[in-house]
């Protein structure tokens, strides 16, 4: 198991997040935000796009010279996607550190769990359905990718704790690689059957905020939000747990029950993240663990550092997967990949060491 | 619709015992003049493809297709059959006993093993531009003992084509062909582009030609910002009009919404590059001519 030598001492003392911390985090997704309002195909400069947001504050009047297409492009368009990558961003991270520290396993992501996956099935089902949509954060596809994901974190669990002659680390990994690739496999043959709907479908599996409106943004809002407040509040219990169950319960914690709301609150955060923007994957591996190289090892810090990073690395990405070949786009599913397998490498060398 | 095309299986069926009593009295074996080998001319042709089903019927071989695969609709006399052209089955192929297969496509083996099976294949991948389709049309006009017929059909197609040309409709207008709603879109390099640019429209994808794109999925904002006279919607049978554009976020203020110009285009016509691209490029025609009065 992947603990870091000072683990106990971690415990003991009391680690709090401080306030240069959270200002730096605070700074990043401001910037990231800013970037991803500025920079695009469509060229609309810097000056006016400030005077624009300017403009759009109580007692405030600028004339930016934007035209009203332009006007679109950045409050109908820009604006909307950025804060779809902050969400996503946020609650893939988030989730990522979540099951990372309920399983204690470092390789722990909703990607590589096999939650995606399941989310993802779910998902694909729903549509071929045709259950209905245009519900709001009631919408079917996101529950439906909901109950997919659980079963899927569900099944990784329980495949990957058995104990045999395999260390957990990898024996997880490797559940969550079968049962993923399950999930791929049934949804695949799912989209074969159904060839009417295969194009809206196909574009799950790789991930996208690209047709992003303010709709997805309404419909994931209120999960991420509850979601991420569930986790930030476990994050205590979440370092009592790094020192094992039978500690941790002999330190008052109900392990069972915190296990499962926290798994709970990260697969139906994940799901819902899903549900509007495919499979994006290794956000919940590059994320926490930059943040645990630079800012330490506790879930104190981790967690609500994972909030704000989560989302400006996810608003970096789609600035990458709409600028690098533009006027056209890349899936932004394909930048994490990129960015985030070679991490993902060292991060399980680095787990073998210890 | 499931009855409907287990009637057109059992059509299919029913073709295919005609075609195998009659193949029995006639021989086989005409050689095709012309070339140093004598090519058989074959008498048990299955096609994979729609584009080369519409061919084959237009040069007058549908006689000789025993089987086509499930995409191809078109003409309605066609054998279709639960094939697939994009995942092919070799044993299922084989069942028909053809002597010639043409598909668009190997995924990897289908050339091989049916070779392996003794049955000539014949592959006739996209075509990106229309002296590629000609090149099909004779290619299936030869195989089949067609080439007099095939190669009055690229006569045809060619004179029609330059008569839809001779009015350059589109000049000084430009254009954005969607294939999905999730932006795909084809630049002047491809064929489709090239039937476009026929009619002296300009393409809004172009820019992406730098990148080595044929068909490069384009940012909304990109396709706002170029903001197209005419939008031309290659997935209107996948449920997008004009309605479902105008109400896209952003897309309400494009001049080719307000002014109505949004076109449905017919998926068949636009994407299958044999002699119904006639259609497809008069279908254009006619409605830049209504919009522009």
């Amino acid at each position: 198991m992947y603990i870091p030598t000072d683990e106990k001492d971690r415990f003991t003392k009391p680690v709090t997040l401080s306030k240069s911390q959270l200002f730096i985090a605070l700074i990043a997704v401001l910037i990231t935000a800013f970037a991803g309002l500025v920079f695009g195909p469509a060229d609309l400069g810097m000056k006016a796009v400030i005077q624009e947001l300017l403009d759009r504050l109580p007692l405030i009047h600028f004339d930016s010279g934007l035209s009203s297409r332009q006007q679109a492009i950045l409050f109908e368009i820009r604006l909307p996607r950025v804060v779809l990558g902050l969400l996503v961003g946020s609650m893939l991270a988030t989730a990522g550190g979540a099951y990372q520290g309920v399983f204690r396993n470092p390789l722990a992501d909703p990607y590589l769990l096999g939650v995606a996956a399941g989310a993802g099935f779910g998902a694909t089902l729903a549509i071929v359905l045709d259950i209905g949509d245009g519900l709001g954060f009631l919408d079917p596809v996101p529950l439906a990718a909901f109950a997919g994901a659980l079963i899927a974190v569900a099944l990784t669990y329980t495949v990957g704790s058995g104990r045999g002659r395999v260390d957990q680390v990898t024996s997880l990994v490797l559940a969550g690689v079968a049962v993923a690739s399950f999930f791929t496999a049934v949804q695949t043959f799912v989209q074969q059957r159904e060839s009417e709907t295969i194009r809206q479908v196909y574009f799950f599996v790789l991930g996208q905020l690209r047709t992003a409106g303010w709709n997805e943004v309404t419909l994931l809002a209120p999960y991420t939000l509850i979601c991420i407040s569930v986790i930030y509040l476990a994050r205590k219990r979440l370092d009592a747990l790094t020192v094992g169950d039978e500690e941790a319960g002999s330190l008052g914690l109900d392990v069972r029950r915190m296990r499962l709301i926290t798994v709970i609150a990260a697969s139906l955060g994940t799901a819902a993240a899903v549900a509007v923007s495919g499979l994006i994957g290794f956000v919940g591996v590059i994320v926490p663990h930059t943040i645990r190289l630079i800012f330490g090892s506790s879930y104190r810090v981790i967690i609500p550092l994972t909030i704000f990073f989560g989302g400006a690395f996810l608003v970096v990405a789609d600035l990458v997967a709409r600028l690098i070949l533009q006027p056209a786009e890349i899936p932004i599913g394909v930048v994490t990949a990129f960015l985030g397998a070679p991490f993902f490498v060292v991060i399980l060398r680095t787990a073998w060491k210890n | 619709m499931k009855l409907k095309s287990n009637l057109i299986a059992f059509l299919g069926i029913l073709c295919l015992i005609s075609v195998s009593c009659s193949s029995d009295s006639s021989n086989g074996q005409v050689p095709v003049s012309g070339g140093s080998e004598s090519i058989e001319v074959a008498e048990r042709i299955i096609s994979l493809s729609p584009t080369a089903t519409e061919i084959l019927f237009a040069i007058g071989a549908g006689e000789q297709v025993v089987a086509v695969d499930d995409q191809s609709n078109f003409p309605v006399e066609a054998p279709m059959t639960s094939l697939s052209g994009f995942t092919p089955n070799i044993e299922s192929i084989a069942e028909y006993q053809p002597d010639l297969v043409v598909a668009s496509y190997d995924p990897g083996d289908l050339v091989s093993g049916l070779e392996a099976l003794e049955v000539k294949t014949v592959l006739q991948s996209a075509a990106s531009s229309m002296e590629d389709t000609y090149a099909q049309i004779n290619e299936l006009g030869v195989l089949s003992g067609q080439e007099a017929e095939a190669n009055e059909l690229i006569e045809t197609i060619r004179s029609d084509l330059s008569e839809i040309a001779s009015k350059k409709v589109g000049e000084g207008l430009t254009y954005y062909h969607e294939i999905d709603n999730t932006f795909y879109s084809p630049t002047s390099k491809t064929f489709l582009g090239k039937l476009y640019s026929l009619l002296g429209l300009a393409n809004i994808a172009d820019p992406a030609i730098e990148g080595g794109f044929g068909w490069p999925q384009l940012s909304a904002e990109f396709i706002i910002d170029a903001d197209p006279d005419l939008i031309f919607l290659g997935d209107a049978d996948w449920g997008e009009s004009a309605e479902t554009v105008a109400a896209r976020p952003g897309w309400g203020s494009l001049t080719a919404v307000e002014k109505d110009q949004v076109i449905p285009v017919d998926t068949d016509t636009s994407g299958r590059w044999g002699p119904r691209v006639v259609d497809f490029l008069r279908s254009v025609r006619s409605s830049i001519e209504e919009i522009s009065g």
